[in-house]
């Protein structure tokens, strides 16, 4: 293939095509539909959806011991703000019973002689049973749980058991001006999303899901179509080169594909007040390259197919496995290592990148270089395949 | 009973035909088990900390060592000042900073109160709080070991995790995957296929045939609920064999159970197809109706409780969200209908009036 300047003649036909691509858009109301709602539902149903945020856990208490320690423990949980009591009783076959019909996700179990064994030997144990299916959020529980206990029995160490050394800490922490004398003070900080929302996480990952489905899934099933309807030989005899047909073809989703962004970026910002910490700019630039890399996989996956139905599936399929191992939905970090590894040539993983650090982080065109690079080498690559992959005549 | 039959072998040959989407069909479950289910590792390991010591002393290179001799962080920067953070941050270098005051051994040593400040990049929220938790841990821990906790007493918490003791996102996510397969197999196979028969016409060679409406419905539901059946056992399959998911239950009740789900999948597909008339359509609508809401709303990923009331109400209406209860109270709990009649029922109405109605609407096009 033979890379000439674009002449007139070329931009000329190329134009033409691609307005009729558009017009063909426009007259399509399903597919007004599916670049329009679809990403819109998708914006509002999934940012909202998707979150692993932590509620208040319901919780079963046990408590045998029944005494001013055990309800206070009780009462330091509850008002923690991360345990909700749903029930309570001394009965284990009752708090299995709400375990296993889901009502409680945690019990708590105060064993007899708590507070005694706390004041003769200054430790004592409690039971937590914690339901265990959601893995992350039952480890993040049961820290936070490990910390009231922690802070609980600071407050109590004073009272119950007055040693020597606390009543000395106690006065000195009652003449020093700092309470906290002569101890580590950790001050912590989430940096970025202060509030622990995940809507801040996600809104911008599925900004990316929307452009990656504009890109692919429409360009496949577009072409698809023109080959099932036989449209497509027609295009085939005209004088029209390849270059020609692949820009036209193309030029209109990525249109598209911004467009879409924007309107996400709209909604993104007014419905879900998402932070935009760097620079707008660059990160259309940077979409712009990726969705270069998402046209070009769908117009291969169309020559690889006859039908339709046979696009959407394969692109359904194609876009989940990438989707997955981007990052998107679950941090990359927890995946095992030759996962990670894969996700190296995912290119939604880098767009993605790109725009949480753009949007969340406010990173700049320096933070971002490696990303963009590997998105123009990918760009460069796949679109060379797809061109050599379409042929003009059909078999 | 002849016609049926033969409608029934005319349906296997279609399928059987389309070897592309038959692949699809037949390794979608697979690599999307395999892949979710290998996706998440809750474990906190291998965490990139920066370290911003103005001053170090023997306190701060002593807490340093402390941080890399567990198995958790891994210190990819140290600094005097915190003025390089924000790059590490951004570019994802570090995910947590520690940064000490200036003179922190010889504060503490003195008695005074030595400040440490935890950054955590919290842009995923949990990730974030378990690593800020971390660092306060094995802060926590040498300031007990040096005598400087006030508390002379501890409640100490014995942890039995149930249904899921290691914690494996696998056993969480592959029952869940096991509703978002038969979705995709019976709501989106079934609506592709009768519009497909409408847009090339041969829909009407099927009405004007001396065949029922039922029995065209037997025969467009019959193929695809085999092959739900089938998409039920590999995802078992891979679950047990691959990621090692428990099963504590009944599998006999687990496969009557995913039969009840498909009925009610294939319901929809129907109902669908007889309102729409192109592929496209329906299509979309599928992806609207079903494909989206069993991904997003039903607890597969996303846990219900963790959403807005809002869709917390929506998600009762996707029978996806009854059936991964069932699945997952089946395997990893091992409970029985005594448990899951509720979910159970609620299934079972909406397959008679999911039925019922698609019946209806398929003979009001007879006319």
């Amino acid at each position: 293939m033979t890379f000439r300047l674009p002449g007139r003649a070329f931009i000329r036909r190329t134009l033409a095509l691609a307005h009729a691509e558009v017009l063909h858009v426009k007259r399509d109301r399903a597919m007004l539909v599916q670049i329009t709602m679809v990403p819109l539902i998708q914006l509002l149903i999934v940012s909202n959806a998707a979150t692993f945020e932590i509620k208040r856990t319901p919780t079963y208490v046990i408590d045998y011991d029944r005494t001013s320690t055990s309800r206070g423990l009780v009462t330091r949980l509850a008002s923690s703000g991360l345990v909700k009591v749903v029930g309570e009783s001394t009965s284990p076959d009752e708090s299995n019973d709400a375990m296993l019909s889901g009502r409680a996700t945690l019990v708590l179990m105060i064993p007899r002689e708590f507070e005694a064994s706390l004041v003769r030997t200054g430790t004592a144990t409690v039971g937590l049973d914690l339901n265990a299916e959601k893995g992350s959020a039952a480890g993040i529980v049961q820290s936070y749980v490990a910390q009231t206990l922690e802070a609980y029995s600071r407050e109590l160490g004073v009272a119950i058991r007055p040693t020597r050394r606390n009543v000395a800490v106690r006065s000195a922490q009652f003449l020093s001006p700092r309470p906290d004398a002569g101890m580590i003070d950790v001050r912590a900080r989430g940096w970025y999303n202060p509030t622990l929302d995940y809507k801040d996480y996600m809104v911008p990952a599925v900004l990316v899901a929307l452009v990656t489905m504009v890109g692919t899934l429409l360009t496949a099933q577009n072409i698809a179509r023109e080959k099932e309807v036989g449209t497509l030989e027609q295009l085939n005899v005209t004088p029209i080169s390849r270059a020609e047909f692949v820009t036209a073809k193309l030029l209109p989703f990525w249109v598209l594909g911004l467009l879409d962004l924007t309107l996400g970026l709209i909604v993104g910002r007014i419905v879900f007040a998402m932070p935009i910490r760097g620079s707008l700019f660059l990160l259309y630039g940077a979409a712009g390259i990726y969705l270069i890399v998402a046209l070009a996989i769908g117009l291969l996956i169309s020559t690889l197919v006859d039908t339709q139905q046979q696009a959407m599936f394969i692109s359904f399929f194609l876009i989940m496995i990438y989707l997955l191992i981007s990052g998107l939905l679950t941090p990359i970090d927890s995946m095992p290592h030759w996962m990670q590894i894969l996700s190296e040539f995912n290119p939604v993983r880098h767009f993605n990148a790109i725009s949480r650090g753009v949007l969340i982080k406010g990173a700049g065109l320096r933070q971002i270089t490696f990303q963009l690079t590997v998105l123009s080498i990918y760009a460069a690559l796949a679109m060379t395949v797809a061109i050599r992959q379409y042929r003009k005549r059909t078999a | 009973m002849n016609a049926l039959l033969g409608l029934l072998r005319k349906e296997w040959y279609h399928i059987l035909r389309d070897r592309r989407t038959l692949f699809v069909i037949i390794f979608y479950p697979v690599v999307q088990v395999m892949l979710f289910g290998s996706s998440i590792r809750t474990d906190v390991r291998d965490v990139r900390l920066a370290i911003v010591d103005p001053t170090p002393d023997a306190t701060t290179l002593e807490l340093r060592n402390r941080f890399t001799a567990s198995s958790v962080f891994r210190i990819v920067s140290v600094t005097p000042t915190d003025a390089s953070l924000a790059h590490l941050f951004q570019t994802d270098t570090a995910q947590v900073a520690v940064a000490f005051q200036p003179r922190f051994g010889e504060r503490l040593s003195r008695g005074e109160a030595a400040q440490v400040l935890v950054f955590s990049d919290a842009t995923e929220p949990n990730s974030g709080t378990s690593r800020q938790m971390y660092v306060k841990k094995v802060l926590q821990d040498y300031q007990r070991e040096i005598g400087l906790s006030t508390g002379a007493i501890r409640i100490e918490p014995r942890v039995r995790s149930r249904f899921n003791p290691t914690r494996v996102s696998a056993n969480l996510f592959v029952p869940g995957l096991m509703a978002v397969i038969l979705t995709i197999i019976a709501a989106l196979m079934t609506a592709l296929s009768l519009t497909r028969e409408k847009e090339t016409g041969t829909m009407e060679v099927l009405l004007v045939s001396p065949l029922r409406p039922w029995q065209i419905i037997v025969g467009k539901i019959a193929p695809y609920l085999a092959i739900g059946l089938f998409g039920v056992l590999s995802v078992y399959s891979v679950a047990r064999i691959v990621f090692g998911v428990p099963m504590h239950g009944s599998l006999i009740l687990l496969i009557a159970e995913g039969m009840l789900f498909i009925l009610v999948s294939l319901s929809i597909g129907i109902l669908i197809s007889a309102r729409t008339t192109s592929q496209r359509v329906a299509m979309l609508a599928v992806v609207m109706i079903t494909l989206l809401p069993t991904q997003m709303l039903s607890g597969v990923v996303f846990p219900i409780e963790s959403m807005p009331r809002f869709l917390q109400f929506m998600s009762q209406f996707f029978p996806a969200r009854w059936f991964i209860v069932i699945v997952r109270g089946v395997m990893l709990k091992g409970v029985g209908l005594a448990y899951l009649w509720q979910e159970t029922v609620i299934l079972g109405v909406m397959a008679v009036i999911l039925l019922t109605a698609s019946t209806r609407s398929f003979k009001v096009r007879l006319q």
